[in-house]
């Protein structure tokens, strides 16, 4: 008699999810560990890791590769804007309503940019992040011709410096850590079983009943709202607001895209080996902003040919390894039929 | 009168953008390749002829001539060294090895270069107009450009359709497996089409450093204008490319002439509505990846 049991758990797994959530919970503590040095570089690896985490939910797994994200973050500074320095509401739920604004307006966007293809799509999306940024421009009481602050006599009225820190630091970490996990919830759903199907086969997927476009829409429109979310606090952390700087693609999309390439797109892993790399490379190029986009830019560009899995792939073909549990694997309970491998490849 | 200047301008302006678009839509309707370093490649051309010109002490024509040769052989370089190993059925290596080179052209300009913006001093000719009536004038400079630019789409044309290689272009833009099996070389054929999007792109560049100002960081806008165009002519037709950016430097201009400072808004919006209600461009084939 012969017993199959699905598992998607792992030895390796289990170890690296505990390792994980103690390391989110030694996180968690920093405002009482950290120095404030320490604390504003972890704020920007977080919010890197958020983004990162993000675009390659849409490009690893729903083949959207949007160079676009800058516009949401862009609609999601200004939102801040409005909301918490002109009109009183409290900052961090001004960052909430930002990402269900930059959701919402992430699926009409999505009736004009899936239409396009592959690389058409990618500059789609560059285009509508410029329309958003110009209609930015235009709208006179937002003052985007100029430079704006988010002041403590305003947006931060109630808190102290202290307290605005600790929270922005929070925060972003919550960001960070709910990046990570929407990814792994997604792909451990109906939803992240359509989405693999879609990437290893399209017009397979569609000929099994996968609604591919619906799914597609799902995913965007998640990543739209969390990527609203995590400019918006960008832009409470720096508390200035530059039409330039919130709508650059560079700082905003480049880095993000470099980060996961580099990393590792379509696994759980990369991202997370990517914004280490980020920031190994940041600390060493302090004073050279154009050094690091060099840098970087370089390495995704060489990965992107001879290691198009990014480091995370190099690792998993001298030993297969996930992070999370995420894949099933048909494990049979009895020993004395021989086993046969099915843990390796890809799902 | 000040329409049908804006609009005649317009026009003028299309030629320009048809010239960035060339070579994007011959590297898609051969090789299926975006290249999201186009614009940053033109803007690098027009940073080249400046040091040519200045180096070599010779006039810009001189050295735009040398560096459309160059530019042409580094795209061929390119193709056979780079992207020939990103071509798949999955779009998203080419579209990660051109970002991040057109990242890295850019801050390279940047630090070689700094952000001053820069011009290139080509003559006289771009000062001159013609004048048509008391309030319509057409520039010599811009005029120049519409015609090199159909030139070119029309030599473009030409090429494709009556020579060998232009056959081996069309083949393989239908069944590259079959074209391949009949002896066509692809990743010759690839390189060759590649230098030629090179070639055009930096000719375009050179041309819109002598027209306005440029920086390090203008890539992107040309990238989205000559991408705007091919969509807005309809992939995979040459002659649409000419009408595409026609089209855009007409809704830039009259956009301008509504009102001061919507001319990039405007263009944008005519685009996204074109894709809106003809998806597949005006003279669009309907080809898709």
């Amino acid at each position: 008699m012969t017993a199959f049991r699905v598992v998607r758990a792992s030895r390796f797994s289990i170890v690296a999810t505990a390792v994980s959530v103690a390391a989110v919970v030694v996180l968690a503590l920093g405002p009482s560990w950290a120095s404030r040095g320490t604390k504003l570089s972890l704020i920007q690896i977080f919010y890197y890791l958020s983004l990162a985490q993000m675009w390659n939910l849409l490009a690893g797994y729903a083949g959207l590769v949007s160079v676009g994200q800058q516009g949401f973050v862009g609609v999601a500074a200004y939102a801040v804007f409005v909301l918490a320095e002109r009109n009183g509401i409290d900052p961090f739920l001004a960052m909430a309503l930002a990402g269900l604004l930059t959701a919402a307006l992430s699926a009409p966007v999505a009736l004009f940019a899936f239409r396009l293809k592959g690389g058409y799509f990618a500059i789609g999306t560059w285009v509508i992040a410029e329309v958003f940024r110009l209609i930015t421009l235009r709208i006179k009481p937002l003052g985007a011709g100029k430079v704006q602050s988010l002041t403590v006599r305003n947006t931060f009225a109630g808190y102290s410096i202290e307290r605005r820190q600790d929270l922005v630091y929070w925060a972003a970490l919550a960001l960070a850590v709910g990046a990570t996990l929407i990814v792994v919830l997604v792909l451990r759903s109906r939803q992240g079983l359509a989405l693999r199907s879609i990437r290893d086969d399209e017009g397979g997927a569609r000929g099994l009943g996968v609604q591919v476009t619906r799914t597609r829409l799902v995913v965007w429109v998640i990543a739209a709202g969390w990527v609203g979310m995590t400019g918006a606090l960008i832009h409470i952390n720096s508390a200035t607001i530059t039409n330039r700087d919130a709508f650059d693609v560079l700082s905003w999309t480049a880095l993000v895209v470099f980060i996961v390439i580099i990393g590792g797109v379509g696994s759980t892993a990369g991202p997370i080996i990517g914004v280490a790399i980020f920031w190994f490379v940041t600390e060493r190029f302090k004073d050279s902003d154009t050094g690091r986009f060099m840098i970087l830019g370089a390495l995704a560009a060489v990965m992107a040919v001879v290691a198009p899995r990014g480091i995370d792939g190099l690792i998993q073909r001298v030993r297969s390894f996930e992070l999370f549990p995420i894949r099933r694997r048909l494990v049979v309970d009895d020993s004395a039929v021989p086993t046969p491998d099915l843990t390796s490849g890809h799902p | 009168m000040v329409w049908v200047s804006a609009v005649v301008q317009g026009i003028l302006l299309g030629g320009l953008y048809a010239l960035f678009a060339t070579g994007l839509s011959l590297a898609f309707g051969v090789l299926r390749f975006v290249n999201l370093a186009h614009g940053d490649l033109a803007i690098l051309a027009a940073y080249l002829t400046l040091s040519t010109s200045s180096t070599l002490e010779v006039s810009a024509w001189v050295s735009m001539v040398l560096v459309v040769a160059v530019m042409a052989a580094v795209g061929y370089i390119a193709q056979r060294g780079i992207f020939n190993f990103t071509i798949g059925p999955d779009p998203l290596p080419a579209i990660l090895v051109t970002f991040g080179i057109g990242v890295v052209i850019q801050n390279a300009l940047l630090n070689h270069y700094t952000a001053t913006d820069k011009r290139i001093k080509i003559g006289s000719i771009v000062t001159k107009s013609i004048k048509v009536t008391d309030r319509l004038s057409v520039g010599w400079f811009p005029l120049l450009t519409l015609v090199v630019a159909v030139v070119i789409l029309g030599g473009l044309q030409l090429f494709i359709s009556r020579t060998r290689t232009g056959r081996a272009f069309r083949a393989t833009s239908d069944d590259p497996k079959t074209a391949q099996l009949m002896g066509i070389n692809d990743r010759h054929l690839y390189a060759v089409a590649m230098a030629i999007a090179f070639g055009t792109v930096g000719l375009a560049g050179v041309f819109l450093g002598a027209r306005t100002t440029f920086a390090p960081s203008s890539g992107p806008n040309e990238l989205l204008f000559g991408f705007e165009a091919v969509v807005i002519g309809g992939l995979g037709s040459i002659w649409g490319t000419l009408v595409g950016g026609v089209v855009l430097g007409v809704a830039q201009t009259v956009g301008n002439q509504w009102s001061i400072g919507f001319d990039l808004l405007a263009g944008h919006l005519v685009f996204l509505t074109v894709l809106a209600f003809r998806p597949n461009g005006i003279f669009g084939t309907g080809v898709r990846t």
